[in-house]
C-alpha cells in the first residue's frame, strides 16, 4: 500500500498549485465567470501548452499516458481556486470517453484538437424527466440509409455554450428506461436542427438546454457500436464523479481553512469567536468531514485505477459523502460566517454554491446510497 | 383540552376565505404565485387591504390599530387562510417592530405622529441595529448620537439593513454614553431617511438580490424629540422587540403551503416506477419535516395560548426562532433536490417569471430561495445565540 505521488505527478500538482495561487485569485476569477464566455480563454491554452489538457489521456489517442491520478490532483487544485475552466466537460466528461471508445478519425478529428485546446467539447446525457439515471432516455435517432436523424431533448448540459462537438445520448431502440438501445453520437454544434438555450449556472458556469429537429448525423458519428452506448456513459460518468469528488475535496478544504482563519480574528463579546466552543467542534466536524471524503476519494480512484471490481460501489460511496460532506462545509462555513457569509462580495458563498451544485450533478446523495446498496 | 374549533371560530374562517377570493387582486396573486418578486406599490397596496379590513395590525392594541382585537384563535385562522392564499408577506419593519415599541415606551406626540402612517403603510420603516463590528454582540454598538441643543448629533454605520432603499424611515439603536456596562449607554432613535447625511449602499447577497443595505451616518441631525423611552433605555427595548419579533405564527403557516406544494409538485416527477413523492428515501425527508413542523406550530400555539392569558413571550420564543428557521432551510433544500438539475440555471429576480428561463415554471426562484435562506438562522439572534439564550434562562446553566 502506498499513499505517495510519483515524481512527475507531484510535479504537476505543484504546477497546478502554483498556477491557482499566482494566477487565479479571487478577482481573476470572479470577472472571468462574469465574463460572456464564462472562462479564460488564455488559460484555457495555457492548460493546453503546459499539458493539462491531454495529460490523463492515452498515447495511443495522442496524449501524455498519465493515469486517473494526475486528473484527480489537476481537479483538486482547481477546487482550491474554483476554477471555471471546462476541464471536467471538455476532457474527462467527453475527452476520456473518446479516448476510451472513439474511433481513430474521431480521436484525430475531436480529441485532438481538444488537446491542443482548439476545440471545446460537452457531454449531453440529461433529458428532463431523466433525473440521474442515465439510461433514461426520450431522444431518439433513426436510422436513414447511412445517416441517422436525432430528435429531441438534453437538459442542463454543461460547457454547452462553448462546446465545439456535443457528444448525445441517443435511443436508437427499445424503451424509454432500458440500458440496452442507446447510442453515442458527436454532434457538431452548428449541426442544422440543433438549437442551444444559454445560460449561467448558479456555480458561476455556464450550461445550455439542447434543442433537436431533425439533426442529421452519420453513422461514423457514432461512439463505440449501435445500441451499446449507456455503459461507455456509465462508464465516462464514473471518472466525471472522481475528477468532480477531487475538486470538491479542493473547495472543501479552502472553505474549512478560511472559516478557521476567520473566527480566530472575528471578535464578538471582548473575544475571538473561535474561542467558543460550539464552533470549536462545529469546525472539527468539517474537518473532519473533509477528511473522509479525501480518503475515500483516494481508495476509490486507486481501485478505478486497479480496475477492482468494487470500483463501481466506491464510487457511489465517494459520491455520496462528497454530497453530504459538501453540504455540510459549505451550509456551516457561511453560518460561521454570519452574514458576511450570504454577501456576493466574499468568496465563502461561491463556494458554498459550486459543493451545492456538485451535489447533485451526477447523482445527488440519494442516488448514490441506493446505488451504492444495488451494486 | 380540546382541538376543536368553536362554531364562532368556523364562520370567521369563512369570512376570511370570502374576503380572499373576492379581495385579493387577481395582478398580486399571479405574482405570488409565480414566486416573482414584489414592488414596493404592489406590497402597500396589498396591506391597505388588509388594514381596511382590520387584519393588518393584528397585534395592535384596538386603542391604537382603531379595530377589535382578535382572538388567538382568530389570529391562528386569518394566519393560516392568508399563507394558504399565498398573500404577501407583512413587511414587518414598522407594524411588527417599531410600532410596538413607539405604542409601548413612546410619548403621546410620537404614537400620534407615528402609528396612523404605519397603519396605513405610508410610511416604511427600516431596522438599524447590526454594525460591521457588532453581529451577535449587539450590545458592542459603536454608531454615535451625541445631544447638542435639542438634537442629536449621529455618526457610524449599519449593516444588514433589510429593504433600507425603500424606507423614509429608521429606527435605530445608538450610542449616547459611553459607560462600564456597554449595554446602559445605548438608546433608540427615529431617522428621517431624507436627512442630509445619511447615504445608503446596496448589499448583492449569494441569491443574486438587493435586499439588505449598509446605511452609513455622517453628522446627521435627528431633533431630540425622536428619542424613544428614556436615554440609555435602548438595550431594554431591543430586548423587548427581539421577543416580540419571534413569535408569529405566520411563518409557520407559510412552511405549511411549501410542505404541501412540495408534495404536490414531486408527485407529478417521474421516477422509476413511481415518482420522486412516492420514494422512500424523498418521502421520509418530507414526512420527518411534517412532523417537526407539527410539533413546531403546536410549541407555538402553547406559546400563545400562554400569552393571552397574560403571560410574556421570554426565552420560550428563541425555542420557535430555531426551529422555524431550520425548518426554513430544510425545505428550501427539499425544493432543490426535487429539482435536480434544474435548480442549476441561474436567473437575476427580474429574469424570474419570464419566457427566458428554462424547465419548469416554478424552477427558476428555487435555488435562489435556498440560498437566501441561509440568513435565517443567522439574522434576528443566529440560532447559537438563541441556544444561549435557552440554556441560561430556561435551563439555569
Amino acid at each position: 500500500m502506498d499513499f505517495t505521488f510519483n515524481e512527475e505527478q507531484t510535479l504537476i500538482q505543484d504546477q497546478v498549485d502554483q498556477f491557482v495561487q499566482k494566477e487565479y485569485d479571487w478577482e481573476t476569477r470572479q470577472s472571468l465567470s462574469n465574463s460572456d464566455l464564462g472562462f479564460g480563454e488564455s488559460n484555457w491554452q495555457k492548460f493546453a501548452e503546459l499539458g493539462w489538457l491531454g495529460i490523463s489521456v492515452s498515447e495511443d489517442s495522442g496524449g501524455f499516458g498519465g493515469s486517473a491520478i494526475e486528473s484527480m490532483l489537476i481537479m483538486e487544485a482547481f477546487g482550491k481556486g474554483l476554477v471555471v475552466e471546462p476541464f471536467l466537460e471538455t476532457m474527462i466528461m467527453a475527452g476520456s470517453l473518446i479516448d476510451d471508445h472513439g474511433s481513430d478519425e474521431q480521436k484525430s478529428s475531436v480529441l485532438e484538437p481538444a488537446i491542443s485546446g482548439e476545440m471545446h467539447l460537452a457531454l449531453a446525457y440529461a433529458e428532463p424527466q431523466s433525473r440521474f439515471n442515465l439510461s433514461d432516455v426520450v431522444t431518439e435517432a433513426k436510422a436513414d440509409g447511412e445517416n441517422y436523424i436525432l430528435n429531441g431533448y438534453k437538459s442542463v448540459v454543461m460547457n454547452g455554450p462553448s462546446a465545439n462537438k456535443i457528444i448525445i445520448s441517443a435511443r436508437t431502440s427499445n424503451s424509454q428506461l432500458d440500458e440496452n438501445g442507446i447510442t453515442l453520437f458527436i454532434v457538431d454544434s452548428d449541426s442544422k436542427g440543433l438549437a442551444k438555450t444559454n445560460y449561467k449556472t448558479v456555480d458561476g458556469r455556464r450550461a445550455s438546454d439542447l434543442t433537436l429537429e431533425n439533426v442529421s448525423v452519420s453513422e461514423d458519428d457514432i461512439i463505440g457500436s449501435l445500441d451499446s452506448g449507456f455503459e461507455i456513459l456509465d462508464s465516462a460518468i464514473d471518472k466525471a464523479i472522481l475528477a468532480i469528488s477531487a475538486e470538491a475535496v479542493g473547495a472543501m478544504e479552502v472553505l474549512y481553512k478560511t472559516t478557521v482563519e476567520y473566527t480566530k480574528t472575528r471578535e464578538q463579546f471582548g473575544t475571538s469567536i473561535g474561542k467558543f466552543q460550539v464552533l470549536q467542534h462545529r469546525m472539527v466536524d468539517m474537518f473532519m468531514e473533509y477528511e473522509q471524503c479525501k480518503s475515500l476519494l483516494y481508495m476509490a480512484t486507486m481501485k478505478h485505477e486497479e480496475g477492482a471490481p468494487d470500483a463501481k460501489k466506491a464510487i457511489s460511496g465517494l459520491k455520496y459523502q462528497v454530497g453530504k460532506a459538501g453540504k455540510f462545509i459549505g451550509q456551516q462555513a457561511v453560518q460561521l460566517h454570519g452574514g458576511m457569509g450570504v454577501t456576493d462580495e466574499l468568496n465563502v458563498g461561491h463556494y458554498f454554491k459550486r459543493l451545492t451544485t456538485v451535489g447533485t450533478i451526477f447523482g445527488n446523495t440519494d442516488y448514490h446510497l441506493k446505488k451504492y446498496t444495488s451494486l | 383540552m380540546d382541538l376543536k374549533f368553536s362554531e364562532a371560530d368556523v364562520t370567521f374562517r369563512e369570512e376570511v376565505v370570502n374576503f380572499l377570493e373576492t379581495e385579493y387582486p387577481d395582478d398580486i396573486k399571479e405574482k405570488q404565485d409565480k414566486r416573482i418578486p414584489l414592488e414596493k406599490d404592489e406590497i402597500v397596496r396589498w396591506q391597505q387591504i388588509l388594514n381596511k379590513k382590520g387584519w393588518f395590525a393584528i397585534n395592535w392594541p384596538s386603542e391604537y390599530s382603531n379595530q377589535e382585537e382578535l382572538s388567538v384563535t382568530q389570529k391562528y385562522i386569518l394566519q393560516e387562510e392568508l399563507a394558504k392564499a399565498n398573500t404577501p408577506t407583512n413587511i414587518p419593519f414598522g407594524v411588527g417592530m417599531c410600532a410596538p415599541v413607539v405604542y409601548t415606551f413612546g410619548t403621546d406626540e410620537q404614537k400620534e405622529k407615528f402609528l396612523p402612517s404605519i397603519l396605513n403603510s405610508e410610511v416604511w420603516w427600516c431596522q438599524g441595529y447590526s454594525e460591521p463590528g457588532s453581529g451577535s454582540d449587539l450590545a458592542s454598538l459603536k454608531t454615535k448620537a451625541e445631544l447638542k441643543g435639542d438634537k442629536y448629533i449621529v455618526n457610524g454605520a449599519k449593516t444588514w439593513t433589510t429593504l433600507a432603499q425603500h424606507a423614509d424611515w429608521i429606527f435605530c439603536l445608538v450610542r449616547t454614553e459611553t459607560t462600564e456596562i456597554k449595554q446602559e449607554g445605548i438608546s433608540f432613535l427615529l431617522i428621517d431617511m431624507k436627512t442630509p447625511g445619511i447615504e445608503v449602499k446596496p448589499i448583492i447577497t449569494i441569491d443574486g438580490s438587493h435586499e439588505v443595505n449598509m446605511v452609513y451616518f455622517d453628522n446627521v441631525e435627528v431633533p431630540a424629540e425622536n428619542l424613544v423611552g428614556e436615554q440609555g433605555q435602548g438595550w431594554n427595548i431591543a430586548k423587548f422587540l427581539l421577543a416580540h419579533e419571534r413569535s408569529g405564527i405566520a411563518g409557520i403557516a407559510a412552511l405549511k403551503r411549501e410542505l404541501s406544494r412540495l408534495k404536490d409538485l414531486s408527485s407529478d416527477i417521474p421516477l422509476g416506477d413511481g415518482t420522486l413523492l412516492e420514494d422512500v428515501q424523498f418521502r421520509n425527508k418530507i414526512e420527518e419535516t411534517e412532523i417537526e413542523l407539527t410539533a413546531t406550530e403546536f410549541t407555538e400555539l402553547r406559546t400563545l395560548a400562554a400569552m393571552s392569558q397574560g403571560g410574556s413571550p421570554g426565552a420560550e420564543s428563541s425555542i420557535l426562532k430555531i426551529k422555524g428557521t431550520e425548518l426554513q432551510q430544510t425545505i428550501s433544500e427539499l425544493f432543490v433536490e426535487m429539482l435536480a438539475y434544474y435548480a442549476h440555471p441561474f436567473y437575476l429576480e427580474n429574469e424570474i417569471g419570464t419566457n427566458e428561463t428554462v424547465g419548469p415554471d416554478y424552477a427558476a426562484p428555487v435555488m435562489p430561495h435556498y440560498l437566501n435562506y441561509r440568513k435565517v438562522t443567522i439574522y434576528g439572534g443566529s440560532n447559537e445565540i438563541q441556544r444561549n439564550v435557552i440554556s441560561k434562562a430556561i435551563l439555569g446553566l
